[in-house]
């Protein structure tokens, strides 16, 4: 049962930022070694959803990346795939030509992304637009002027909106966390999403800093934690922007499965926005399995 | 070790290569390393798997009169030094054990039990900085006491307990040297080592012979160093019943004290605490070095219109806590100190338990060898409960549910002790209320269980008197006129 | 005709009263030339327990009135006692004591009730710290009355040693358990009606008089008691009463010092009476500021 606004707000715990900061230390002194480092970081590459936004973004780009997704790194056999490619909805056409018959999802972000300063209608077509040429997934942007105005009303009827007009393609909802500036306003913002219909919640565009710290990850882990203990529901989470490194990833991991669980380690519940993360995981992979440290030019940068 | 995971964190070992232990331990006298007079050796037990360590001496009234001889001997001249020397030493001291941290914390791990992610984060580091702290109070002594005359008192007989070796040894020694006392320090028998490491330090770091004197042994080592009569002073870390026994032997000797004992501390959530934060400070209230924590959060009050939420929060954090083999470095729970004080724990679990109390432990597998405790939460208990009002120094919290704020303050002050309390709600001025109110010498507002060598510690009634740590910790250590 | 004096009665001072003693026991006070003066109580452990249940009381909104009205009150207790300074001089000429000596003791008295008055809204701004800890928490120790304290009063004198043992623990915020001087208690009960008239709220001052082989262990082993003060006693008595205090770990301070003395007054009579207690809470940065990507 989805809550109204009002209930909401009355049942939204607050945050102290120092004690996150703490857990989240406590969580990055977790060592992962071994066969969990190994699981771990194909868990990361399966999870990545391989981004490119750019207003420079071209055909050529794109059809490149695809590639990629799909061929992360052939001279390594029984490598995973990303989960998903994340393009502008001009390219969903595109991409979703260059990955039929693979698993790889398509994510078009969409709502006036990354600002979300249209109107609402703009935003409806937008999204339909995406889903019309086969997206599979929709990341949203929330309107963060109108939160910091105190119109939560108004981003809760925004979200359940834009859900409607997804369909079938799963909605995830980015907070751009970067610009609520509190974790307290994070967590809120985390439950106004939840209840209007989000199947994910996302930290981040990437086109502000600081963007998926583990401290506002932590925020919004716990209250999909919440989510899951009041109504049974899974919600999704994904970080975004900031996470370009093997470890980093493998933290997040840790944190996922301490919060919520190892339900939750998978890509239908779990995925890392980044366009470099990939890269960083399979260098780790290569000195997983050679014993030496690997170099970049080793490995393909589309 | 749990069960049914997905993905199971794979064993991550701190390494014990680099260590370097004797298989034997001498005494600590006059600069040198001398066998007991008695010619007896105990064993130093590693409580993760019950293996032996090394031999430890165990010192008799004999050996404790040659330590507190070579303490008197050295301590004219030491407390003749120029300040600004005394804090050199100081200083080295700190920085020999910063190098060497890995290698205290490892022993540390290895003869206490701690979580190697505690003694490495936490005890190593602050002792480390305790000796940095003091040591830049040698020469500003005057700031301290304005309007005072300062000196030393003399020659300090310290006694530490085994939770927190290495760091007790610091908040012992740094304030002593630093005000231009004299020290015989005893460590706890079951954790000799990383005092004894200290003793090699202070070596290197050339202090003069007889300053710091360093003796190991049993119960009847610390009487006959408390029954001294060339002592000056006592300072005592350990249980409320030993404190009573040094305050009546001390009675009437002039010989000057502080006790820092016992405690049964209040942790206080409200219903507009910031509530995940506030499970994790319970967590670290209580679980926190096995519970081997004077001022644990062992009592927990929770406002009754949020307490289902916070149990199940609460339990379900407890899931993810690692318990196991304390070299691991994502055990979060370790070893109990010793077979003795596993039992002291079981039989408080099984007292709570024939009183009735609702008992709740994570289901995960321990270590077949070794002394090991669940975390336990006794819930829906009363203040009458054995469990709520005395000490047990391990991982059983106890759990009450509270209505109004005079409720809680008075249930949280019915207790001989007074060591600390936690206060866990957004609002500033219900915090400065219950901060006022609650008697006890640390309070802990939206947080637990920090500690630092500025932030002076110490308790109120039963829990002991005099402060360590901060300005306040130098008042232990000086004549006054 | 010759008018009867109206006799005075000595009375012990309990919880803002002037009862008897529960014992109906009393003792003569007897002049230089051995002509009884006066019958005073004779205290006994019960006495001295109403006492302590008076002091328990009043120590909570005692310590909890604001600093400033503390030192106002301390102040109107010196000025009450300026006003009947004769009346405690003729006390001390009917004891044997010398003018010049009377007078001293009543005018250091005062003088001292009127240091510690100006000490009440003061000495917690030079014992507290703010302690600059390594991680995001503001941390600051301040001092905290240690509660009710029992006071064995400087036998030898009447006014000062009584006033100079109990202005620190009241100025701090104490309650206080008094047993008089043995030999001269009759200035202690005359300065209980000095306090009664003084705005002193009841039960933050109790007076007991008469011998003290009964009431000082009671009071040192009484286990509701926080901190317990002598002077100038004997050292088997002083190491008796440090025992009798173990129980439940009374803070114990015995001062052998000459009350004249200019230096048996200051800062560290209130700080020895006091518990630091230490708080900590986090500081909020802003953003993300902090945070280590």
């Amino acid at each position: 049962m989805a809550k109204t606004i009002s209930q909401i707000l009355l049942d939204t715990p607050k945050v102290d930022k120092v004690g996150v900061e703490e857990r989240v230390a406590r969580i990055q002194t977790r060592s992962v070694k071994g066969p969990s480092k190994s699981q771990g970081l194909k868990m990361v590459l399966n999870m990545i959803d391989l981004t490119t936004l750019e207003g420079k973004d071209t055909q050529g780009k794109v059809r490149q990346m695809c590639y990629k997704a799909h061929h992360l790194h052939d001279a390594i056999p029984n490598l995973p795939a990303v989960a998903a490619v994340c393009v502008y909805p001009s390219m969903v056409k595109l991409a979703k030509k260059e990955l039929r018959n693979t698993q790889v999802k398509i994510a078009s972000v969409s709502t006036a992304f990354p600002s979300g300063q249209a109107p609402l209608e703009v935003k409806i077509i937008d999204t339909k637009f995406a889903v019309d040429n086969g997206a599979d997934e929709i990341d949203m942007v929330i309107s963060r002027g109108r939160f910091l105005q105190g119109e939560f009303q108004y981003v809760y009827d925004e979200i359940a909106q834009i859900k409607e007009a997804c369909g079938k393609a799963r909605l995830k909802v980015i907070l751009e966390t970067g610009e609520l500036a509190t974790l307290d306003n994070v967590r809120l913002a985390s439950d106004i999403a939840i209840h209007a219909g989000a199947d994910f919640i996302k930290t981040s565009t990437g086109k502000i800093q600081p963007a998926a710290t583990m401290q506002v990850t932590y925020t919004m882990l716990m209250a999909i934690q919440d989510h899951f203990a009041e109504t049974g529901n899974m919600i999704g989470m994904k970080p975004a922007g900031g996470i370009s490194t093997a470890k980093l990833a493998l933290h997040n991991l840790i944190m996922v499965k301490e919060v919520l669980g190892d339900d939750w380690l998978t890509n239908e519940w779990f995925r890392f926005g980044a366009s470099s993360l990939a890269n960083d995981v399979l260098m780790q992979i290569i000195k997983n399995e050679s014993g030496y440290y690997a170099s970049p030019d080793y490995i393909s940068i589309d | 070790m749990k069960n049914k995971e997905k993905w199971p964190l794979s064993p991550s070992m701190e390494s014990t290569q680099h260590i370097s232990l004797k298989k034997q331990y001498a005494l600590f006298i006059d600069g040198k390393w001398v066998a007991p007079n008695s010619g007896k050796y105990f064993p130093s037990i590693n409580p993760a798997d019950e293996s032996h360590i090394a031999d430890i001496s165990h010192a008799n009234e004999k050996d404790v009169d040659l330590a507190v001889r070579a303490a008197r001997k050295a301590f004219p001249s030491w407390s003749g030094l120029a300040p600004s020397e005394r804090a050199k030493y100081l200083f080295r001291i700190a920085r020999i054990m910063q190098e060497k941290s890995r290698e205290l914390a490892v022993i540390e791990t290895l003869d206490g039990g701690k979580p190697i992610r505690e003694s490495r984060d936490i005890d190593v580091p602050l002792a480390c900085n305790h000796f940095f702290y003091y040591a830049g109070w040698a020469d500003k002594l005057a700031y301290a006491f304005p309007n005072r005359q300062v000196e030393p008192l003399g020659v300090a007989g310290q006694i530490i307990p085994w939770n927190f070796p290495l760091l007790m040894a610091a908040w012992k020694i740094a304030p002593a040297l630093a005000t231009g006392n004299t020290v015989v320090l005893k460590p706890a028998e079951t954790t000799s080592l990383t005092a004894l490491k200290l003793a090699e330090i202070i070596e290197e770091a050339g202090l003069p012979k007889g300053v710091v004197n360093i003796i190991t042994g049993f119960g009847d080592t610390g009487s006959a160093l408390v029954n001294h009569p060339d002592i000056n002073k006592i300072a005592f870390t350990g249980s409320t019943n030993v404190g009573k026994i040094i305050q009546r032997a001390i009675a009437g000797t002039g010989k000057k004290a502080t006790l820092e004992l016992g405690g049964k501390s209040a942790n206080i959530i409200f219903d507009d605490a910031p509530i995940d934060q506030a499970v994790e400070g319970i967590v670290n209230g209580i679980f926190f070095n096995q519970g081997h924590v004077c001022c644990a959060g062992s009592r927990l009050f929770v406002q009754e219109n949020i307490a289902d939420k916070v149990i199940r929060k609460l339990k379900l954090r407890m899931k993810s806590l690692y318990v196991g083999n304390p070299l691991d470095k994502n055990t979060d729970i370790g070893a109990i100190n010793s077979k003795e004080q596993l039992k002291t724990i079981e039989s408080y679990i099984s007292i709570g338990k024939k009183e009735g109390a609702e008992i709740y432990q994570p289901a995960c597998d321990l270590p077949k060898k070794g002394f090991y405790c669940l975390p336990t939460l006794f819930l829906h208990v009363a203040q009458s409960h054995t469990v709520v009002q005395e000490e047990i120094f391990g991982p059983v919290l106890t759990i009450q549910t509270f209505r109004t704020i005079d409720e809680v303050i008075q249930k949280a002050n019915n207790t001989p002790y007074g060591l600390a309390a936690g206060v866990w709600t957004d609002k500033g001025s219900r915090i400065f209320n219950l901060t006022t109110k609650l008697k006890a010498g640390v309070v802990w507002a939206n947080t637990y269980n920090k500690f630092d060598p500025t932030s002076p510690f110490g308790g109120y009634k039963e829990s002991g008197f005099g402060r360590e740590g901060g300005i306040h910790g130098l008042a232990a250590y000086v004549k006054l006129s | 005709m010759s008018r009867i004096e109206v006799l005075k009665t000595y009375k012990v001072y309990i919880g803002g009263q002037f009862p008897r003693t529960e014992s109906g026991r009393y003792h003569t006070i007897t002049s230089k030339k051995g002509e009884p003066l006066a019958n005073v109580c004779l205290c006994s452990r019960k006495d001295v327990r109403n006492a302590v249940v008076a002091a328990r009381k009043a120590q909570g909104a005692w310590a909890e009135r604001a600093a400033f009205n503390r030192g106002q009150i301390l102040y109107r207790i010196a000025e009450m006692l300026e006003g009947r300074k004769s009346q405690f001089i003729e006390e001390l000429l009917s004891l044997g004591f010398t003018q010049k000596n009377a007078q001293t003791e009543i005018d250091l008295s005062i003088e001292r009730l009127v240091y510690y008055a100006g000490w009440c809204d003061k000495y917690n701004q030079i014992v507290s710290s703010v302690n600059p800890v390594s991680s995001a928490h503001f941390n600051f120790s301040t001092c905290e009355p240690m509660g009710v304290i029992g006071i064995i009063a400087d036998n030898n004198s009447p006014l000062l040693g009584l006033i100079s043992s109990l202005a620190p623990a009241i100025a701090g915020g104490n309650t206080v358990v008094v047993l008089s001087s043995v030999d001269y208690p009759l200035n202690a009960v005359t300065f209980a009606e000095v306090l009664h008239a003084s705005d002193v709220p009841g039960g933050v001052v109790n007076i007991l008089t008469g011998s003290l082989h009964e009431t000082a262990p009671t009071l040192a082993s009484h286990m509701d008691i926080n901190a317990f003060v002598a002077s100038n006693i004997s050292h088997e008595f002083s190491t008796s009463l440090q025992l009798n205090a173990v129980d439940n770990l009374k803070r114990f301070f015995h001062y052998t010092i000459d009350w004249n003395q200019q230096n048996s007054q200051g800062l560290h009579f209130i700080g020895d009476l006091q518990e630091v207690k230490t708080t900590w809470h986090p500081i909020e940065q802003i953003g993300g500021a902090t945070s280590s990507y």
